[in-house]
């Protein structure tokens, strides 16, 4: 097996853009990425896509191939372009997919890339489409929602933690301070405590602002074997290590309601693969598609003791400057939740960081970065350890 | 919704609250599995029909409904833990002020929701307080 570098990396804005298509934004974020180093189309060998639900929201399938077309990949240059599907984690899912190409030898230069187009169709049939991520016949035909699912570990949460709706809240005030200074973000302002209880409920006890938006937007990487990364590029950044693990896909035969064995699993297998540990890390982008889900995913990626991700963040040990910052980026609650697009989007966000070109959100003298990211109510989790050094 | 064959084809279990047994290793399933997730290829299943008594293992009030169930909102959902060990996500009919962690429930046949497009209804099992 070989080292892997990401040499470049691309955003699109995030939001709602109607005015754009989903091979628009697509070939933004890759040929940004592309000339974001020294690499040409035709040294390109494979083209990795996240996409969760084309089908759905574009009524477009074989997206993989589409992308390689618009971005001047197949007529000429014929380069293998495949989608790559987990739900919310495909993005996760795809850099994944890329690493093993590059690391296997199979494949030199990879572009990994994610993009979801979710305004096309409105919010119900988006929150429909959504919710096939969970399982349908048996979760779906009881009348249960993403939000439900997430309400439910809530709920249990509180009962068993004593967790409580401010300390939720203050996951959302958080990201929205972070995604202040993210000039790709979703939202730009600034939200309290009260504007989180105050905003309508969902599905108790979760607010709307405890919720990720629906979000259009594009992101991409480009990889390299670590060997001939500094042709391309002044500041590679090297892949320490990539894990995924898989869980029940109906919330109710968890082994504990209240802990993503998936994410448990595959954070075990990245520390192991990095040789790091927690304390090791300087910062993580972790999946936080309802504000419940930062609380459990601090705890199961041992940044906090289980129960305590609640506390934890209510101290502010996860606000930039704080012991593990989490989310710079704004997270999916401020950047927005291109479904797809998110899992490259975390990993875009802690290149930047490490390079330390993230501006007046960056992590002083960051080294080591983590990004998880997760499928439905959590039968997916990915997880990459990124590092400024080799 | 919008899937009639998925629904009918398991009728049995959504109408009686059928699910499987292993006999290698003992294990409830509901819904019902035709691998053990324990056993896998050495297990042995068996239909069974639960009992439907069980308690509310978490629980949430849904504000904003799911797809053909808007005219039931605001709704119960809950996970409940049937008393032989599975669990199963489904509606809890009742005043949602009473709803608790560990609260007993029963099952009932009751309407579940309701396709827009073809107006189809869907039967199956909800759950009330046990001592209703
Ligand atoms: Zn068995």
């Amino acid at each position: 097996m070989r080292d892997v570098a990401i040499i470049g990396v691309k955003n699109t804005k995030f939001g709602e853009l109607w005015e754009r298509s989903l091979r628009d934004i697509v070939v933004e974020a890759g040929i940004g990425a592309i000339e974001d180093t020294s690499v040409s189309g035709k040294d390109i060998d494979a083209l990795y896509v996240g996409n969760m639900s084309g089908g759905r929201f574009i009524d477009q399938e074989h997206i993989g191939a589409l992308i390689a077309d618009y971005s001047g990949l197949s007529r000429n240059l014929h380069v293998p372009a495949t989608r790559v599907e987990a739900a919310c984690a495909s993005g996760g899912l795809a850099l994944r997919q890329a690493i093993m190409s590059v690391a296997s030898g199979y494949s030199d230069i990879v572009v990994a890339a994610g993009a979801e187009k979710m305004t096309d169709v409105g919010s119900e049939e988006a929150a429909s489409a959504l919710a096939a991520a969970a399982d349908r016949e048996w979760e779906g035909m009881a009348g249960a929602t993403f939000p439900g699912l997430y309400a439910m570990i809530a709920k249990l949460h509180m009962h068993k933690y004593g967790t409580t709706s401010e300390q939720l809240a203050e996951v959302a005030v958080k990201n929205h301070k972070n995604g202040y200074f993210n000039p790709i973000a979703q939202y730009k302002n600034k939200i309290t405590v009260d504007d989180v209880l105050n905003s309508i409920m969902v599905a108790d006890p979760l607010h709307i602002f405890d919720c990720s938006p629906i979000t259009d937007g594009a992101s991409a990487l480009v990889l390299a074997p670590a060997d001939v990364a500094h042709k391309y590029t002044d500041t590679p950044i090297y892949i320490k290590a990539t894990a995924q693990a898989s869980d029940t896909i109906a919330l109710h035969d968890r082994r504990d309601i209240t802990t993503l064995d998936a994410t448990v699993v595959a954070a075990k297998r990245a520390y192991s693969m990095a040789k790091l540990k927690p304390e090791d890390i300087d910062l993580v982008e972790v999946h936080d598609c309802f504000t419940i889900a930062e609380i459990c995913a601090i705890e199961d990626l041992g940044f906090a003791e289980k129960g305590k991700g609640g506390i934890v963040t209510e101290n502010g040990e996860t606000a930039i400057g704080g012991r593990i910052p989490v989310n710079t980026s704004g997270g999916l609650k401020a950047c927005g939740h291109p479904v797809g697009a998110t899992g490259i989007k975390q990993a875009v966000e802690i290149v930047t960081q490490l390079r330390g070109d993230a501006g007046k959100r960056q992590v002083a003298g960051a080294k080591y970065g983590m990004t998880h990211n997760v499928g439905g109510s959590g039968a997916t989790a990915v997880i990459h350890i990124f590092s400024r050094e080799r | 919704m919008s899937s009639v064959p998925r629904f009918w084809r398991s009728l049995g279990s959504r109408y009686n609250l059928e699910g499987t047994h292993c006999k290698e290793c003992g294990e409830y399933f509901y819904p019902p599995r035709n691998v053990c997730v324990n056993c896998r290829r050495m297990g042995e299943l068996e239909s069974f029909k639960f009992k439907g008594t069980g308690e509310i293992v978490t629980y949430t009030l849904i504000h904003t409904a799911a797809e053909g169930f808007e005219n039931q909102a605001p709704y119960t959902l809950a996970i409940i833990k049937l008393d032989e060990g599975p669990q199963l996500t489904s509606q809890v009919i009742g005043d949602s002020e009473k709803m608790h962690i560990g609260m007993r429930v029963k099952s009932v046949f009751r309407k579940l929701g309701e396709d827009g497009d073809r107006g189809m209804i869907y039967y199956g099992t909800k759950f009330i307080p046990a001592d209703a």
